[in-house]
């Protein structure tokens, strides 16, 4: 039952953040996903990230396609409006969005069903088109509502809950969003709160089209031996590059890091993106190296997790095709028609 | 030899052209020529699903009676395509004339006897002042249309403004074009013009008219209809409808220093273009899509979750010839039942069908009030007849009182006050729910949109009276719906009759003039024009007034005959199909030739008895 609302009883003890809100104001619906599922972690992550950047839920506008991943955004930011859409097609419907009203924060939350195989080609358009927007994909590798078949993201060679290897390659969606002009473009891990809570925040304060492929395992079709979305083999294979503190532009910036372990990238408005390295030379502003990078770990069976790109100073789709700063959704008469006078002028120019 | 055909301002010429050859503006200054001298003409381009190197003709009907339907039959061919000689010399008419290019000699069995033969070696004439290959393609055609000024009377000095017009700006082409046009005129005068039929003759049957295409009308339409968002994929024949959207976008709706009030994508395909106009009406702004038969297609599924959350949406949907890719570049309205009931379940959408551009214009404008007041797709019909070709039509008009109808929105205030908001709750019976924009408010009014069975909150549900509970109301909306479309037109013939005739979209030209035409032969046909659906109660009505109604249409399954009898529980019988679907527009002669077949028979059963 996917409509049963939270009892509002308030923690005495819950913190407001500044504008006010507990984080139990961010919270959605009581999840109906299976009792483990990596999706919940990932909702739960959405809702501190928002928490924590002093958001306003009702500017937010979470949109999905179809899917145990789509159905999440009933479980956070119940005060959002959100959209559940068709299955591949959430990337459309979030363009328009993003179009009609530039001043609020785009969520697309998508599986890897509804994004590499039967969305793909959205998926890809959205990326290239730069809508400023945060796209997670909750990537298990499997359709967990038609029970158990593989996804466009099971490695090839894993094997499913049943026993069936699969013989068709990988898409891997942080390669291609890194391919097609995504300004932000990460990996993490539904059980690395610690990671993923960070880069939710950074991609929320991105002003381009950024994207969260996070590995979060099916715990009901796709958690046992021989599958490489399982949480042990996830676990075991993560090879995270990096750990992010994020500063909004009034925070104080006080903790110190040992010399040349930390990179800072300070975005076009003022926030920082402090990034604590793991992988020693790694450099989140070379979108080139970043893909070689994943393909040579990809090459020896390794999950890299962390920040992989940023483009400090991305363009969005309405920079691209000139739009007015005001949301063409509160354009009114006066502004959008010319009026019977340049009618009477068309319609001479037409005998 | 019959009588060679002399009239005076009702005849059609037809170009018979190459594409790429740049005969396009040559036709289109003889044509509008003929408009400026005050006499009403109707060009249409038919034209192949190419580039350039195939066939391509251009037909004007002259009517100084306004008759702007195609007509059928050729009374001057200008046959400057020897790919398509023997068609185009079989299509005159007995007693027509033809015109052609005569440098190279033809035998004699490539020519009719029934027909005037003008001759005039316009390639001899070219190759002789010109030197570059492609001066002289395109001087030719101007040539030709300086000797048909002779022929036909078209006084010279009307085609030099128009050729000063054409290319104001790039002046230096004028005097070049003038002097290529007077040659070809010069030439016939002093070789041609001795009988020839056919006249051009002043008069003032023009008025106020103007001429534009339907697609352009309906582009403007969605500028003045404060549409903001557009996706589209470019697809024949909708394109220019897009594409005049963004030309007027453009020209209206630029502040140089704050940017552009107006975003338009060109979609991957029409399954984006339609997500993309949902997600914009979702979040409060006004989008429409344009597109053809195949994009409907593609957009079913996106048509059933506008439909089900309730959304709105506004589709033009240029029509040409289907099913599959059919033929693109002709004409037809074959999309009536896939835009009706568009999408898997139980699904009806709402329907307008512009017969001209005028109306292209005004219902492209309504199309946004409609969506925003139903909260659902909105489709507008066109159809390439009407949407690609120049058509004479009234001017187009704009209140500036008129305030766009944003319809049922619930806002921040009206939260504030305490007002109590179920998305899917009908407040006054009229089947239309509130709904609220995205941000409009912290902590009231959100709500969660979804394909998927619902309440009255927008809660999920599987329930089966709560499913019930919310599709019926969609059946009350879609009764509202009703009143609030375009009401039909009716036309009573001049004597009481007992039949009637029902028509819609593009058919309106030849369905006028072929009324008039029965009713010259004494018989008697009522008229009514639909112009959308849900059908008003008028309709039911009209058909119960008359014994036998025919249903005019431009489809080969009786698309629109089929959707009265399903909705109005019509019986069938009673309902007479005429049907033209070979792609070329319906004309006044078919379709009086068609209703008088049924017809006289009876008139001759009538007389016989008295």
């Amino acid at each position: 039952m996917t409509y049963l609302a939270k009892p509002k009883l308030h923690h005495p003890q819950l913190q407001p953040n500044k504008l006010g809100y507990t984080r139990r104001d961010y919270e959605g619906n009581i999840s109906t996903l299976c009792a483990g599922c990596g999706h919940d972690s990932i909702s739960a992550a959405i809702i501190q990230a928002v928490y924590q950047l002093e958001l306003p839920p009702h500017r937010i506008a979470k949109l999905s396609g179809i899917g145990c991943s789509s159905k999440t955004p009933t479980y956070f930011l119940g005060n959002s409006h959100g959209f559940n859409s068709v299955h591949g097609r959430m990337p459309s419907v979030l363009t328009g969005a993003n179009l009609a009203n530039r001043d609020l924060i785009y969520l697309g939350v998508s599986g890897d069903g509804d994004s590499a195989s039967i969305g793909l080609g959205q998926f890809a358009h959205c990326m290239r088109r730069g809508i400023n927007m945060v796209y997670i994909v909750e990537n298990n590798g499997v359709y967990g509502l038609t029970k158990g078949q593989f996804s466009a993201t099971s490695d090839r060679g894993s094997k499913s809950k049943k026993g069936v290897v699969n013989t068709d390659e990988a898409i891997d969606m942080a390669e291609l969003a890194l391919q097609l002009g995504a300004t932000f473009v990460a990996r993490s891990f539904s059980g690395d709160k610690t990671q993923l809570v960070p880069l939710i925040e950074a991609a929320i304060m991105h002003k381009g089209a950024a994207f969260i492929d996070c590995l979060s395992p099916c715990v009901a079709f796709n958690n046992h031996a021989g599958s490489t979305k399982s949480f042990d083999y996830v676990r075991e294979h993560n090879e995270a590059v990096n750990y992010l503190d994020v500063m909004t532009p009034r925070e104080e910036i006080t903790a110190e890091y040992e010399p040349g372990t930390v990179q800072e990238v300070t975005q076009h408005d003022g926030s920082v993106l402090r990034l604590r390295k793991l992988a020693g030379d790694y450099d989140v502003n070379d979108r080139l190296a970043a893909q070689r990078f994943l393909q040579e770990h990809k090459a020896d069976g390794e999950i890299v997790t962390g920040l992989l790109y940023v483009d400090p100073d991305p363009e969005d789709m309405h920079a691209h095709i000139g739009t007015v700063e005001t949301p063409l959704t509160d354009l009114d008469e006066a502004a959008l028609c010319p009026g019977s006078a340049a009618l009477e002028k068309l319609n001479a120019s037409l005998r | 030899m019959p009588q060679p055909i002399t009239r005076t301002n009702d005849f059609v010429v037809k170009f018979a052209n190459v594409n790429g050859s740049g005969s396009a503006s040559a036709n289109q200054l003889f044509a509008k020529s003929i408009l400026r001298m005050g006499v009403p003409v109707a060009p249409r381009n038919i034209f192949p699903s190419n580039i350039q190197g195939l066939p391509t003709w251009y037909e004007v009907r002259v009517s100084e009676a306004g008759h702007l339907g195609a007509r059928g039959g050729v009374d001057l061919m200008v046959a400057m395509n020897p790919q398509t000689w023997s068609q185009d010399v079989a299509s005159i008419e007995p007693g027509g004339y033809l015109f052609y290019d005569s440098s190279k000699p033809l035998p004699k069995s490539k020519f009719r006897d029934d027909v005037t033969t003008i001759g005039m070696p316009l390639t001899a004439i070219c190759n002789r002042e010109y030197t570059d290959a492609r001066q002289r393609q395109l001087f030719k055609n101007i040539i030709y249309v300086g000797a048909l000024s002779a022929l036909l009377d078209i006084e010279p000095e009307v085609i030099e403004t128009l050729i000063g017009e054409q290319f104001k700006g790039k002046d230096k082409l004028i005097e070049p074009n003038i002097h290529a046009f007077h040659m070809g005129r010069d030439y016939a005068l002093e070789h041609l013009v001795s009988s020839f039929g056919l006249k051009v003759k002043r008069a003032n049957a023009v008025g106020d008219r103007i001429s534009i295409e339907g697609n352009a009308a309906a582009g403007l339409g969605a500028v003045y209809g404060g549409a903001t968002v557009c996706a589209w994929y470019p697809i024949t024949p909708s394109t220019s409808l897009a594409e005049a959207f963004t030309k007027y976008c453009q020209r209206y709706r630029v502040d140089p220093e704050k940017g552009n009030k107006f975003a338009i994508v060109q979609a991957e395909d029409e399954l984006a273009s339609i997500g993309m106009v949902i997600g914009a009406a979702w979040n409060g702004a006004r989008a429409f899509t344009a597109t053809s038969g195949p994009g409907i297609s593609l957009m079913q599924e996106f048509l059933g979750l506008a439909y089900f959350a309730e959304v709105p949406a506004v589709l033009f949907d240029v029509q040409r010839g289907g099913p599959s890719t059919g033929m693109p570049t002709r004409t037809q309205q074959g999309d009536v039942l896939s835009c009706a009931y568009a999408s898997h379940g139980d699904t009806k959408h709402v329907l307008l069908f512009p017969e001209d551009p005028h109306e292209c214009f005004t219902m492209g404008a309504q199309a946004f009030d409609l969506a925003d007041r139903l909260q659902t797709p909105i489709f507008v019909l066109l159809d390439l007849d009407i949407g690609m070709n120049e058509r004479l039509c009234a001017p187009l008009k704009w209140d500036d009182a008129r305030r766009y109808d944003r319809g049922k929105v619930m806002t921040h205030a009206d939260l504030e006050a305490g007002r109590e908001f179920g998305r899917y709750l009908d407040v006054d019976g009229d089947g239309i729910p509130y709904r609220t924009y995205p941000g409009t408010h912290p902590s009231k009014g959100a709500f969660f949109t979804r394909g998927s069975s619902k309440d009255r909150f927008a809660k999920y549900s599987e329930q089966g009276d709560v499913y019930r509970d919310n599709v019926d109301r969609l059946l009350r909306k879609f009764e509202t719906a009703k009143q609030l479309v375009p009401r039909p037109i009716k036309h009573n013939a001049a004597a009481a009759t007992r039949y009637g005739a029902i028509y819609y979209g593009s058919t309106s030209a030849s369905m006028s003039e072929a009324a008039e035409l029965l009713a010259g032969q004494g018989l008697m046909v009522d008229t009514l024009r639909v112009r959308g659906f849900p059908f008003h109660d008028d309709v039911v009505d009209f058909i119960n007034a008359h014994d036998e109604v025919f249903v005019v249409e431009q489809n080969r399954d009786a698309q629109l005959r089929a959707l009265i009898v399903n909705e109005c529980e019509i019986d069938p019988a009673k309902l007479i199909p005429v049907l033209h679907y070979d792609g070329s527009p319906i004309t006044a002669r078919f379709i009086s030739r068609s209703i008088a077949e049924r017809l006289q028979p009876v008139q001759k059963r009538l007389k016989e008895a008295v």
